[in-house]
C-alpha cells in the first residue's frame, strides 16, 4: 500500500487527536465519559434493532410448524408434532422433496465430475489459450443468468425435447454452474504437489487412474465444497424448474412451495410452514457441516 | 523441471510416446488427453450457456411469438425490437424500478449494513455476535421460495407479524409500498455476503497499521477513513459489483409481489418473464434479454478487470519485481509460473 500518503494522513489525525490529551480537565473528562456511555448504548440499541430486523421474519418459520392452529402471525405455539405427520401423508409434498433431491444430486454429480476433469487438465497441461478460456467462461457464467436467458433456454429445451424432464433441468443448471466450479477446483488443484502424480506414473498408472487414486484424495475438500455448493444452488433454484417442468408431480420443492400459496383459496398454513421447515433443513445442515469442517472460505472469483 | 512444453511439435523426438507428455505434465496426460478431459465440461457449457447467449441475439431480431403466425414462420425485423424497447414506457419504467432496486437494496442497503456489521463484529466475541451472525447467514442460505413466503406472511395485511408489532392492522405493505417492500426484503436476504466479505477484508488490515494509528490517538472514524478504507478499497469495489450483478438478475421479487400491483414492482427480470412467456412475445422478450445481457457484460468486464489488476498488484510487492505477465484472469496466485511457451 502507498505508505507516503498514509503517513501524512495519519500525522494530520495525530495532531488533531493529540490536542484533547494535553488538557486533562476534570469537567471534560466527565463529559467524555458520558459521551462514551451514550455512544455505547446507542451502538447496542442499533445492534438490537438489526437483530430484530433479521430475527422477526424468521420467527414464523420457527413457531408455526409446531403450532396446533398456526396463524399468519408468529406466536408461541401450542406444541404439537401432528403437522409433520400430516405432511408425511401429503403426496405432493413428499414427491416434490424427492424431485428436489433428484435434481440436486444429479446436478452435483455432473458438475463435480465434469469440473474435476476439466480443472485437472487445465491445471496440469498448458493448453494454448487456457487463460483466455477460463476468463471467457467466467465472464459468460456471470452474464448469462437464468433470468437473462430464459427465452432461449426455454426454446432450447423444447427443441431438444427436454421440456418436462429432469434431465433438461439438470443439464441447464449444470451448464450455468460449471465455469465457477472449474475455477474453484483449479485453484485447489494448482496448490497440490505434483510429485505424487509423477511417482504414480513411474509405476505405470494411467492418467485417469492417477486422477482417481492420487489427485482426488488430495483435493477432496475442494470436491466437497463444489458438491455442496452445487446442491445448495440447485436445491433453492426456482426459475429453471418453473420454466421447464410442466407436470405438477415433477415439480421440485421450490416450485411446489410457490404453488402452495398462490393456487387455490385459503392457504394451508400448517402445511406450508411445516413444509418450509423441512425443505430448508438440508441446506442449513449442509452449511453447518461445511463451515464446521472446512471453515468458510472465499474462493476463486469471489476472492477480492 | 528442465524442458518445457512443446506446443509447436506434436511428437518430441526423444522417444516419448506420440502426443508425448511434457515434463511439467505430472500425470502424463499429454495435450490430447487434456483436451479429452476438458471436452465434457466445454460441451455442456457451449450448449447451455454459449448457445442461449447467441440465440438471444438472433431471437431478439425477429418477431417470434409463442402462438400465432409468427410462431410458425418468424420474420427478421432487425433492430426494430430494440427501437421499440427504447420507446416502450413499460420497459423504461421497469428499467427505472430495477435501478432503484439495485441502488437501494444492494449498493446502499446490503453493502452499508454489511460493512457496519463487519465493523461492529471485528473484535468481538460472545453470544450476541454469534446470534447476529447466525441470523444474518440464515437469511442468506434459506431457499428463495421459503423466504419469499416468510416475507409475505411477515408483511401480511391482516395478521402479519409486522402489523401486529406496529399496531397498524390492515396496512397493506405489499400493495401500498411494493418497491419499498422488495428493497427491504433484499437487504435482509443478501446482507450476509457483504458482511462476510468485509469481515475477511477487515481481517486483512495489518494489525500494526491499526496499532500505530491508535497509539497516535486516532478515533474510530479516523481509523476507518485513513487506515481501513484505503486497505479494503479493492474489496469494496468487488463487493459492489458482485451484489449489483446478482441483485440485477434476481427473480425472487416475483415470488413476493409478482411485479404488482399494476407493474409497480415489475423489475426487469419479471418484466421479461411477463413479456416473453406471459404475453408470448418471445422475439421482443429476447431483445429485452439482450439488453440485460449487455448490462451484465459491462458490469462483469469491469469486475474481471479489477480482479486481474488486484492480483497483479498483490504479486508485485511480494516478488519486488514487475509482474511477468498480462491480465492473468485465470492465474491463481501462488501457482509456479510455467517456464514459458514453445522452445523447439
Amino acid at each position: 500500500m502507498s505508505t507516503p500518503a498514509h503517513g501524512s494522513a495519519l500525522r494530520a489525525d495525530q495532531d488533531r487527536a493529540a490536542a484533547p490529551h494535553e488538557a486533562p480537565g476534570g469537567a471534560s473528562e466527565g463529559r467524555r465519559a458520558v459521551l462514551r456511555l451514550l455512544r455505547g448504548v446507542g451502538a447496542y440499541v442499533l445492534v438490537a434493532l438489526v437483530l430484530a430486523f433479521f430475527a422477526l421474519p424468521l420467527l414464523w418459520l420457527a413457531a408455526a410448524p409446531f403450532d396446533r392452529n398456526p396463524g399468519i402471525t408468529a406466536s408461541l405455539p401450542e406444541f404439537t408434532l401432528r403437522n409433520f405427520e400430516r405432511l408425511w401423508h401429503s403426496t405432493d409434498a413428499v414427491h416434490s422433496l424427492a424431485s428436489s433431491l433428484v435434481l440436486a444430486v444429479g446436478s452435483a454429480v455432473l458438475v463435480v465430475g465434469c469440473s474435476a476433469l476439466a480443472a485437472y487438465a487445465l491445471s496440469r497441461v498448458r493448453i494454448r489459450g487456457r487463460d483466455g478460456i477460463l476468463y471467457a467462461l467466467l465472464l459468460l457464467s456471470s452474464i448469462v443468468t437464468g433470468t437473462a436467458a430464459m427465452v432461449p433456454v426455454f426454446l432450447l429445451a423444447a427443441g431438444l425435447n427436454l421440456v418436462d424432464s429432469y434431465l433438461g433441468v439438470i443439464l441447464v443448471l449444470t451448464g450455468g454452474l460449471l465455469p465457477a466450479a472449474i475455477f474453484i477446483l483449479k485453484d485447489f488443484m494448482d496448490t497440490t504437489p505434483r510429485s505424487y502424480e509423477e511417482s504414480a506414473r513411474v509405476f505405470g498408472a494411467s492418467p485417469l487412474r492417477v486422477l482417481k487414486d492420487v489427485v482426488v484424495p488430495v483435493v477432496r475438500p475442494g470436491l466437497a465444497t463444489v458438491g455442496v455448493w452445487t446442491v445448495a444452488q440447485v436445491w433453492g433454484n426456482f426459475l429453471i424448474p418453473f420454466l421447464l417442468l410442466r407436470s405438477p408431480d415433477k415439480s421440485p420443492a421450490a416450485v411446489v412451495m410457490y404453488t402452495f400459496y398462490t393456487e387455490g383459496g385459503q392457504p394451508d398454513l400448517a402445511l406450508i410452514s411445516t413444509f418450509s421447515l423441512l425443505y430448508s433443513l438440508p441446506v442449513v445442515l449442509m452449511f453447518l457441516f461445511v463451515s464446521r469442517r472446512y471453515g468458510f472460505r472465499f474462493h476463486g472469483g469471489i476472492k477480492g | 523441471m528442465a524442458t518445457t512444453a512443446s506446443s509447436a511439435e506434436p511428437a518430441p523426438p526423444d522417444g516419448t510416446p506420440p502426443g508425448g507428455p511434457p515434463e511439467q505434465d505430472a500425470a502424463g496426460l499429454g495435450r490430447r488427453g487434456a483436451a479429452l478431459f476438458v471436452v465434457p465440461a466445454l460441451v455442456l457449457v457451449a450448449l447451455f450457456l454459449v448457445l442461449p447467449a447467441v440465440w438471444t441475439l438472433y431471437l431478439g431480431s425477429t418477431d417470434y411469438r409463442l402462438t400465432g403466425i409468427p410462431a410458425v414462420d418468424p420474420s427478421f425485423v432487425g433492430t426494430d425490437n430494440l427501437t421499440r424497447a427504447l420507446g416502450d414506457s413499460g420497459f423504461l419504467r421497469s428499467l427505472w424500478l430495477t435501478l432503484l432496486f439495485v441502488l437501494g437494496s444492494a449498493v446502499i442497503g446490503q453493502a452499508g449494513l454489511g460493512f457496519a456489521l463487519a465493523w461492529w463484529m471485528r473484535e468481538r466475541t460472545g453470544w450476541l455476535k454469534t446470534t447476529l451472525e447466525a441470523l444474518v447467514m440464515l437469511a442468506w442460505i434459506l431457499p428463495s421460495s421459503v423466504v419469499a413466503f416468510l416475507w409475505i406472511a411477515f408483511l401480511d395485511r391482516d395478521g402479519g407479524t409486522l402489523n401486529a408489532l406496529l399496531h397498524t392492522p390492515g396496512a397493506a405493505w405489499l400493495l401500498d409500498h411494493p418497491m419499498l417492500s422488495i428493497v427491504v426484503y433484499n437487504i435482509w436476504r443478501g446482507t450476509a455476503f457483504s458482511m462476510m466479505l468485509y469481515s475477511a477484508a477487515l481481517g486483512n488490515v495489518p494489525a500494526s497499521h491499526l496499532e500505530t494509528a491508535r497509539l497516535a490517538g486516532a478515533n474510530g472514524w479516523q481509523l476507518l477513513r485513513d487506515v481501513v478504507l484505503p486497505c479494503v478499497r479493492g474489496h469494496v469495489l468487488t463487493n459492489l459489483l458482485l451484489i449489483s450483478l446478482w441483485t440485477f438478475n434476481d427473480f425472487t421479487p416475483f415470488l413476493i409481489t409478482a411485479g404488482g400491483p399494476d407493474g409497480a414492482s415489475e423489475i426487469l427480470p419479471v418484466h421479461i418473464y411477463k413479456t416473453a412467456l406471459g404475453n408470448g412475445e418471445l422475439g421482443y422478450g429476447a431483445a429485452l434479454s439482450f439488453l440485460m445481457l449487455l448490462i451484465n457484460l459491462v458490469v462483469a468486464v469491469i469486475y474481471l478487470r479489477l480482479l486481474g489488476r488486484g492480483r497483479r498488484a498483490r504479486r508485485r510487492p511480494a516478488a519486488d519485481v514487475p509482474a511477468p505477465r498480462g491480465p492473468g484472469a485465470g492465474d491463481a496466485p501462488g501457482r509456479p509460473d510455467d517456464p514459458g511457451e514453445a522452445t523447439a
